[in-house]
């Protein structure tokens, strides 16, 4: 993608925590890599999807990329403007262009403030708008996520979930931002409220021209949201591109897996689809392993692979933009080994 | 159980909406009628404030003054107290004759005055220095931090006593040390809380915002902290009223009111010439 | 006859704001080496269901039977039931972390189980039966594992420990809570099949309560779908994902992405679930539901048969032949609700249709 159509770009991001031995002048003794090298844009109008697990970095990423932490090494560049590191003052007007969405609409909203002064913060932050000008801006915001304007001097605990979580999008809106990162913003909640809020999403993207950083585990739902989708394991990028090829034909071991195991309501293609089961757990970020940070997972690894760090690139055969980190990636309709237990061939 | 609140919050928020919403001062006072024992001390504590408040309304309405000694009514023929009842004296006198319920309810007076001041300002202070100490960490909070220490370790009925003998004794003194290590045990505590606080979502969104710290510090983080900080408050109450009097017996003279006046110290042969003698002989009823 | 049978099952609590039901007369059965999905949303009942079926939920008012294995469990009494619980019906809970006591090691936990039962079990044979089980649900070095804390372990190895301390008496019946929400994809995907592979092994009977429809998709025989405190649905697994019959099974489905009725954008069910204090009149899915007739505001539908199978049964007055996710099915259904829509139940359908048009999905 060009500068000019690139929103946000981040340029081989790195953010290490130091890990502390304790005590008042503690020494460094080791470091959790949570993003160790990455590089993806983001588009306008455009929703980048960014999976997977927990310890892959992608929560760690969006905050860098939200200026929430400082980064270790590496860049973030939002229009052209080198966003990395500002101070507090500095990073002021970026603010107004870069808001979140959380996770937890519990713990999102402050239980102790009225939900027509959570929505009107960003404006006191930013000296927008006062008085009779915010409150009505406010209930703009709430009518147009779907929020009963009447509410604006409830609490939070007087709101579902759903709702709660629509008042954190109203909040994100209202300085009216270019992009909105969205970590994990439906994970939270009911399966018939999940689809309400992923189309409110949606229609303000149509709307406003909005850009989402749209984090998620599940992946049926990127799928639904995303342009583009970037796989992440241990603070790598495993595979990045177009939402189709990607989920169409994945070269990752990783995403192959990742896609295998991903239920999905729809029980005559889950018996059809290769289950591929990977042993063991995610390691832990402190002590990645050598060279691919997969190999000891992966189904396909070979000794090149825990020496030879894999190169994101475009494999042979695949379409421009489609990126893959591996030395051996998987073929269209391989079955390779699999380093688990056989495939289930549907279920009673 | 968890199961029934979830269903409660669940059925608050109901679509018919025929269920009010409640606001956290709603909930807490529904609460607070419910439990008998906190209904009975409510009203105990509420009485004794309303008594010491019209303190000096009931002495002149007994026409007994807070150190007035009535040496001819207030005491019997050999010199000693009278008993609760005689002559007008609800509680009867104290050895020098005067009476004990006047002097009684004007020390309610005192003692609460000194509580709740010194209370309020040792919060104040508490909060503030917590809220900056937990917030901003690194080495503001290690310096603070090690200073609430040391404040809290300090014995400070030695300091009281250092400083009566340079200044002499006062009100405006008790309450200055009083307050001075108290504030420190509220610091602590806000400091943990702030500790936490400050990693919750709430935070971290204002901070997306761009939030400045004091802004969320005084916004987000300070409005959470109240329910801690009112236990502690109302814990350190009362606390502040028993230091006073351990304070004063121990090093100061027992005269009566330090506001009430000057009084002439009745002279009996037994007594010390001293009029701000140290003599314990004469414990006031404080 | 079937391992558990319940009747009529009812469970509600009294609260300062009214009678909470929870549970509004609820029947099903699970027969031996079977697997029955609860996919219910919050506030559907799902959990106090199977809670109360071990007498978990106390303060609540419970009637109706829950016949297990020939004795009825609600009429228990306490000393019994604690009995049955872990070695004859056992749970895994949703999140690991706070089932497992921090303070004790994760060996000590499960060998506790086993001799809290057979107090005649030594220690050090417990303690072998622990390690044995944890090898069997797949920790790598159980020897050193058992020994170790539950904040040593990562979450799925927690959550296998768990199933390890589930399986310690080889129960006949296993409730499984929400056992992967909390976890990852991949890790997910591995605890889904060991529990199918135990099942298999000792043909234990299998409760998995979830919201994730994937997850029923997968591993369940039958499927009850919960709402509002009764069964909406019940019918085996085909049935509820290719030809579901009430509104709101169809409504689930198809707002989840890629789905068995799944086609482009996602079709969100309009509101919200009830409030289980102040429950709507009639069935008390009408005031979501696409389909609404004049009956549904009065009545509520009784749990009746739909398709020839048997099983399948449906709370909905919908024609029994307007089942499935096809035109025909559609056309049936719109047929029967044309003739018998009028007055209160046609404003019913214009508020849910105008918020469909205005903001999506989303009724306050």
């Amino acid at each position: 993608m060009s500068d000019d159509d690139a929103l946000v770009r981040v340029d081989n991001l790195v953010k290490h925590f130091p890990i502390r031995s304790g005590g008042l002048l503690g020494r460094t003794v080791g470091q959790v890599q949570a993003v160790d090298g990455v590089s993806l844009t983001i588009g306008r109008g455009q929703t980048l999807g960014l999976v997977g697990e927990t310890g892959c970095g992608k929560s760690t990423l969006a905050r860098c990329i939200a200026g929430l932490i400082p980064v270790t090494a590496g860049s973030v560049t939002f229009e052209g403007h080198d966003i990395t590191n500002l101070s507090r003052r500095a990073m002021q007007p970026y603010r107004r262009e870069i808001q979140m969405i959380f996770q937890d609409p519990y713990g999102s909203l402050n239980p102790r403030r009225r939900v027509g002064s959570i929505i009107g913060e960003p404006f006191a932050v930013h000296n927008m708008l006062s008085g009779t000008a915010r409150k009505t801006k406010v209930q703009e915001l709430m009518e147009r996520v779907g929020l009963n304007p009447e509410h604006f001097n409830r609490f939070p605990a007087e709101f579902s979930g759903g709702q709660r979580q629509r008042i954190g999008v109203a909040r994100a809106l209202a300085l009216q931002p270019k992009l909105i990162i969205c970590d994990e913003p439906v994970s939270a909640l009911d399966v018939s409220i999940q689809a309400q809020v992923l189309n409110l999403l949606a229609d303000l993207q149509d709307d406003f021209g909005l850009s989402y950083l749209f984090i998620a585990h599940d992946l049926e739902v990127v799928r639904h949201v995303s342009h583009a989708v970037t796989v992440m394991y241990l603070g790598r990028i495993a595979e990045s591109g177009p939402k189709d090829p990607v989920y169409d034909a994945p070269r990752h071991p990783y995403t192959n897996a990742l896609l295998s195991a991903v239920p999905s309501a729809d029980p005559e293609a889950a018996a059809s689809r290769q289950r591929i089961i990977l042993t063991g757990d995610v390691p832990s970020p402190i002590n990645p392993p050598s060279g691919c940070r997969f190999h000891p997972r992966c189904p396909k690894a070979q000794d090149l692979c825990s020496q030879q760090e894999p190169l994101l690139e475009v494999k042979a055969g695949d379409p421009p933009g489609h990126e893959t980190a591996c030395h051996f990636p998987v073929a269209q309709g391989e079955t390779f080994a699999r380093a688990g237990r056989a495939s289930r061939t549907g279920t009673a | 159980m968890s199961i029934v609140t979830e269903l409660e919050v669940q059925a608050d928020t109901g679509p018919e909406q025929s269920i009010e919403g409640r606001s956290q001062w709603q909930l807490t006072w529904r609460r607070l009628l419910h439990d008998k024992v906190a209904v009975t001390s409510m009203i105990v504590i509420v009485l004794v404030a309303v008594l010491a408040i019209i303190a000096p309304a009931f002495a002149s309405l007994t026409g007994h003054g807070v150190a007035q000694t009535f040496p001819n009514q207030g005491e019997t023929s050999a010199g000693l107290p009278v008993s609760p009842g005689t002559h007008g004296f609800l509680l009867g006198t104290d050895s020098v004759g005067r009476d004990l319920l006047v002097r009684i309810l004007y020390g309610a007076r005192i003692s609460l005055f000194v509580g709740v001041l010194t209370t309020l300002i040792a919060t104040v202070a508490g909060v503030a220095i917590g809220l900056i100490a937990g917030y901003f960490g690194g080495w503001v909070d290690g310096v603070l931090a090690r200073f609430i220490d040391a404040v809290l370790a300090f014995p400070y009925v030695v300091l009281a006593l250092a400083l009566a003998a340079r200044f002499g004794p006062s009100l405006t003194l008790i309450i200055i040390v009083i307050s001075f290590f108290s504030w420190a045990a509220v610091a602590r505590i806000v400091r943990g809380q702030t500790l936490s606080l400050k990693e919750k979502e709430y935070v971290e969104a204002a901070r997306s915002l761009g939030a400045s710290p004091w802004r969320i510090m005084f916004f987000d983080i300070l409005p959470n902290l109240l329910a801690p900080v009112l236990v502690l408050g109302t814990l350190l109450v009362p606390s502040a009223i028993v230091s006073r009097p351990r304070c004063r017996s121990s090093a100061w003279a027992s005269r009566s009111r330090p506001r009430a006046g000057a009084t002439s110290w009745p002279r009996r042969p037994t007594s010390t010439s001293r009029p701000g003698g140290t003599s314990s002989s004469r414990p006031s009823p404080c | 006859m079937s391992l558990l049978e319940v009747s009529d099952l009812r469970v509600s609590f009294p609260t300062a704001d009214g009678l909470v039901q929870a549970v509004r007369g609820v029947s099903f059965n699970v027969e031996a080496g079977q697997t029955l999905g609860i996919v219910g949303e919050s506030g559907s009942g799902k959990t106090v269901l199977t809670q109360t079926l071990l007498r978990l939920t106390p303060g609540g008012e419970i009637t109706g039977k829950a016949v297990f294995n020939g004795t009825d469990l609600i009429s228990m009494r306490d000393d019994q039931i604690r009995k049955i619980r872990g070695a004859e019906i056992s749970v895994i809970f949703q999140d690991p972390l706070t089932s497992l006591h921090p303070l004790y090691k994760v060996g000590w936990q499960i060998a506790e189980m086993i001799r809290n039962h057979d107090r005649s079990v030594s220690k050090s044979a417990a303690r072998e039966r622990a390690v044995e089980l944890l090898a069997r649900v797949g920790i790598p070095q159980p020897r050193q594992r058992v020994d170790e804390y539950p904040h040593q372990f990562s979450g799925g190895m927690r959550q296998r420990a768990m199933i390890a301390m589930a399986l310690s008496l080889s129960p006949k019946m296993i409730i499984a809570d929400e056992p992967t929400t909390a976890l990852d994809a991949t890790v997910q995907a591995q605890i889904l099949d060991l529990l199918l592979d135990l099942q298999r092994e000792s043909d234990t009977a299998l409760i998995m309560i979830t919201h994730d429809l994937g997850v029923v998709a997968d591993i369940a025989d039958d499927v009850m779908v919960m709402y509002a405190g009764r069964a909406a649905e019940r019918a085996t697994k085909h049935d509820i994902f290719y030809e579901p019959h009430h509104p709101y099974t169809k409504g689930l489905l198809e707002s989840i992405p890629n789905s068995s009725a799944a086609v482009g954008r996602l079709k969100p069910i309009t509101g919200q679930p009830p409030s289980l204090i102040n429950l709507p009149s009639g069935c008390k899915f009408h005031p979501r539901c696409a389909y609404v007739m004049d009956r549904c505001l009065t009545e509520e539908p009784p749990l009746a048969a739909v398709g020839d199978n048997g099983v399948h049964r449906s709370a909905c007055f919908l024609p029994a032949s307007a089942a499935g996710l096809t035109g025909e099915a559609e056309e049936l259904r719109r047929q029967a609700v044309g003739s018998h829509r009028h007055g209160d139940a046609a404003e019913v359908a214009q508020a849910i249709a105008d918020s469909v048009d205005t903001t999506e999905g989303s009724v306050i």
